[in-house]
């Protein structure tokens, strides 16, 4: 899985493309963009810090660029360091032919700040405030953000319990006309 | 799905629950479902693995499951060292393949592999790949639309043009090569076969080239550009060619193909609204989460975002506000309302009146002077472009003036934008009409001296003149994108980066609209279908038009735009985009048609002389086809088989319609299963509460929180599994 090795072995390439939803071209891509960070790392380390995935330019102006790397990591100190595996995990669920499933399941993950399970009024706050930007004068206003999550829960929330959960979500996405094309990364 | 089917699984492996899950809200309609499916999910359950934990349970349950559906390994939501375990268990699981079935298997990859580098080598053919990549990044999905919906026109046109090339233009280039036998079309000898040239005798001046070049006439209009070069009428090689049926099919079918291709690129597109429509509720969360573009690489374009959506967010929850202050509107202030707009609409209808008939009158004017000769060239040039330039104008003035009346009607903002739009189409589209209206009525010269059946003394040739016209709207229309975006928007982006004056900064950077912008290339592309017949090459100028159009626009956007602060959507504009342009087409189709079907063919140029009307060529072809065969399609063409055809597509219509009932009762029916699945949830819970209470009774800071977050992590590796 990489090391300075610039070629993927074979095998391991066509494994990639059974396992992800990425081509042969991306998944050369990708490998060449990881080896990049690598060397920036100090030392051939097989996992990559969340700050310096963070540099990429598809992730830096990202809002949610912290929540992607703590999802897809599997680094048992949850430091949000990726393997090359883990990216390429990453941009499957990001490219053009992932399921909808695939793509929603993400998403309420990115979405669930506190990794509860659910998403409650408190994720959906930062939820908002990430997408319309952190500064004071750029938030909406607090009775406005109180009528705007009322409506989300109002249209989402079947179950009528205050949050939304993973199928309540994924109902209301695969509604939702725009989240396909917006929710990808290309390299 | 999953939880009921969890709920049902543990139902029957652990008894001790038992009485507490038959008291479920939702079991009833669990029994019901088990009834159909449970078979199935029995099998999948018995080849359960290790049960040991609740959680490994739900895990167990789910792999089973998507294992019985064989969902390939790469659509599961797991990290790649589970998805390789996965693979590894399912192989065995399946045993491994040997013989026939490896080698079937390792067949079928190589070929699924094959595919996918088709695919690759095929999209990465795709014209401007890298270009829409970067526009994408710039500015978001939702200018992205525009371009890939540009670049689609390039490529109908490009089709259109290879059509109209291949069936019309290429046999007679070739016969005009070799020595064939050609018929050519003539007609008895009588004054309206005389077609006068018209290309200029003697000394040309170097400026009449220009006029020639840029309004079709002179040396260009005995050409393969032009309806009436196309004499020929059977060219006999081993098998005699029909010239005038391949024109007129050729014609027909290229209109068609626009149809059926539109139709299927808005088929989706059509879908979803049909489903946004359905519960129009869901617009809030679509934007808190769809919101935001994460092909976005763009620091700028980063912040641009978080603005409109911010802006999109605050109009929205504005909208919500003015909406129940309308629905709290008294009787007598409603009155005032519906009162104003009916004045406004009747100025509206008036502006557009007076637009049609300058319109008119410029057409007209026009067509009368052309046949004076002019001393001036530029003159010269202004009277030939009239028509086009009033249109343009029309077209730039009537925009603005709608957008500021309609803030006096009061409608709500979203409604104001697609209003105007709406307006704004019409109008566009209704001034080619009128044009076409006001050449018709001066080709059909009512009744007087009309002796061939059109206006034969000032247009020897009409179809040539309508493709003139044509011609010359393309070219202007070209001219004028290229000239806004050189002289207008380009100074303007010096202008206000360079003066710090007040009202530079008033006036600020221009806009990207991207509705006026596809109305332009929707326009321009009416006009094409419309040319078409009259002008064959018309498709291949407006294909090399729409390439420049692209680089042209990306330019501007890159240098000298600002996106416009409401955004338009990707999904909507989509769609939006096709329903304009088939608006086009069907407006494009109509005075085809008419000309086709008609209006008397010229009897001095083009394939159709020997016809009275350019349709007769079906009739004639057909009686001269073997008796069954002929039969058989003038049955079909009669009138119980297009009853018997209306009454089978009414039939089908109805059966969808069905459908649709049923699958919207379906959805309604899952809906309630969700909902009561929440109910079965936040029973179970204080069911476990209440359990909990009886056994930490003593200590209370452990009661009904903790099993909440019990419930949560429950959720959570359902969620990671």
């Amino acid at each position: 899985m990489g090391g300075k090795a610039s070629h993927l072995p074979k095998e391991s390439l066509s494994e990639y493309q059974e396992l992800t939803f990425l081509t042969k071209q991306e998944i050369n891509e990708a490998h060449k963009k990881f080896c990049q960070l690598q060397t920036r790392e100090n030392g051939p380390m097989e996992r990559v810090s969340m700050q310096i995935i963070m540099t990429l330019p598809e992730l830096k102006s990202n809002p949610f660029r912290e929540r992607i790397c703590h999802v897809f990591s599997t680094s048992d100190r949850k430091d949000g360091s990726l393997s090359f595996e883990d990216f390429l995990d990453l941009l499957s669920a990001f490219s053009d032919s992932a399921t909808l499933e695939i793509k929603s399941h993400y998403a309420f993950r990115i979405f669930d700040f506190d990794d509860d399970g659910t998403l409650d009024g408190e994720d959906l706050r930062k939820l908002v405030n990430c997408l319309t930007g952190e500064t004071d004068d750029a938030r909406l206003t607090s009775e406005e953000m109180r009528q705007l999550i009322g409506n989300i829960l109002e249209e989402s929330d079947i179950d009528k319990d205050g949050t939304v959960n993973l199928s309540e979500f994924q109902h209301v996405i695969s509604r939702s006309p725009d989240f396909v094309s917006s929710f990808k990364i290309v390299l | 799905m999953d939880p009921t089917d969890a709920v049902f699984s543990t139902d029957h492996r652990v008894p001790s629950s038992h009485l507490l899950l038959d008291q479920l809200p939702s079991y009833q309609s669990l029994l019901y479902r088990r009834k159909s499916s449970g078979s199935a999910r029995r099998r999948g359950s018995g080849r359960v693995r290790q049960p040991s934990v609740i959680s490994g349970k739900w895990l167990e349950q789910k792999t089973v499951h998507s294992g019985e559906e064989l969902r390939p390994v790469r659509e599961l939501p797991k990290s790649m060292e589970d998805k390789r375990q996965e693979k590894e268990q399912r192989l065995q699981q399946g045993g491994a393949p040997i013989g026939w079935g490896l080698w079937r298997l390792n067949v079928h990859r190589s070929l699924k592999r094959l595919k996918e580098d088709g695919m690759d080598l095929l999209s990465s053919l795709q014209l401007w790949r890298a270009d829409v990549h970067l526009i994408e990044g710039m500015f978001g999905t939702g200018i992205l639309s525009y371009f890939s919906f540009l670049r689609f026109l390039v490529l109908l046109n490009f089709i259109m043009f290879l059509l109209m090339f291949v069936f019309v233009m290429l046999p007679v280039i070739i016969t005009s090569h070799t020595s064939l036998n050609i018929t050519y079309s003539s007609t008895d000898v009588r004054d309206c076969s005389v077609y006068p040239s018209s290309s200029r005798q003697g000394l040309v001046v170097f400026h009449q080239h220009i006029t020639d070049l840029l309004s079709g006439t002179g040396f260009l209009e005995q050409t393969y550009l032009f309806y009436g070069y196309y004499r020929l009428e059977f060219i006999h090689s081993a098998f005699s060619y029909n010239l005038p049926l391949a024109y007129l099919l050729t014609t027909v079918s290229y209109l068609l193909l626009s149809l059926v291709w539109i139709v299927k690129r808005s088929a989706s597109g059509f879908k979803r609204k049909l489903i946004q429509d359905e519960d129009r509720f869901q617009s809030f969360c679509n934007k808190i989460f769809a919101g935001w573009d994460f092909c976005i690489t763009d620091e700028n374009a980063a912040r641009l975002k978080r603005s409109s959506l911010l802006y999109e967010l605050k109009m929205d929850l504005e909208e919500e506000r003015i909406k129940q202050k309308m629905a709290n509107r008294t009787r007598c202030e409603r009155f005032r309302i519906y009162m104003l707009r009916a004045a406004v609409n009747l100025f509206v209808v008036a502006v557009l009146i007076s637009c049609f008939f300058c319109i008119y009158v410029a057409t007209v004017f026009s067509q009368q002077k052309q046949d004076e000769e002019q001393s001036n060239f530029l003159l010269e040039l202004m009277v030939e472009y009239l028509p086009s330039i009033v249109i343009t104008l029309a077209n730039f003035i009537t925009p603005l003036i709608f957008n500021l009346i309609i803030s006096f009607e009061d409608y709500s903002p979203a409604f104001e934008i697609r209003f105007t739009l709406m307006r704004c189409v019409f109008m566009r589209l209704a001034s080619i009409g009128v044009l076409l209206f006001s050449l018709w009525s001066q080709i059909t010269c009512g009744s007087s001296h009309c002796s061939c059946g059109y206006n034969h003394h000032r247009y020897p040739c009409w179809e040539t003149h309508v493709g003139q016209e044509m011609y010359k709207l393309v070219i202007f229309d070209f001219l004028i994108i290229a000239a806004v975006t050189i002289f207008i928007e380009f100074p303007r982006k010096i202008i206000v980066n360079h003066c710090d004056c007040a009202l530079a900064k008033w006036w600020g950077q221009q806009e990207f609209a991207i509705p006026q912008n596809v109305l332009e290339i929707v326009y321009g592309q009416t006009i094409c279908w419309i040319g078409t017949f009259y002008c064959p090459l018309l498709p291949a100028i407006n294909t090399v038009k729409y390439f420049l159009v692209f680089y042209l626009k990306k330019v501007s956007l890159m240098t000298n735009c600002r996106p416009a602060t409401r955004p338009f959507r990707a999904s909507s504009s989509h769609f939006f985009f096709l329903v304009v342009l088939l608006i086009g087409l069907a407006l494009a189709s109509v005075p085809v048609t008419v000309s086709i079907a008609e209006i008397p063919p010229s009897r001095a140029c083009g394939p159709f002389v020997n016809y009275t009307s350019s349709w007769m060529v079906v009739p004639r072809v057909i009686t001269q086809l073997p008796h069954s065969l002929s039969s058989v399609l003038m049955a079909l063409a009669s009138e119980a088989c297009a009853v018997s055809l209306f009454v089978i597509t009414c039939l089908g219509m109805f059966y969808v319609i069905a459908l649709a009932g049923a699958h919207k009762r379906v959805i309604e029916q899952l809906r309630d299963q969700l909902a009561m699945e929440g109910r079965d949830k936040r029973f179970l819970i204080q069911k476990l509460c209440q359990a909990q209470q009886g056994v930490f009774a003593r200590s209370p800071d452990r009661g009904c929180h903790g099993n909440r977050q019990d419930a949560g992590l429950y959720f959570v590796r359902e969620t990671k599994a």
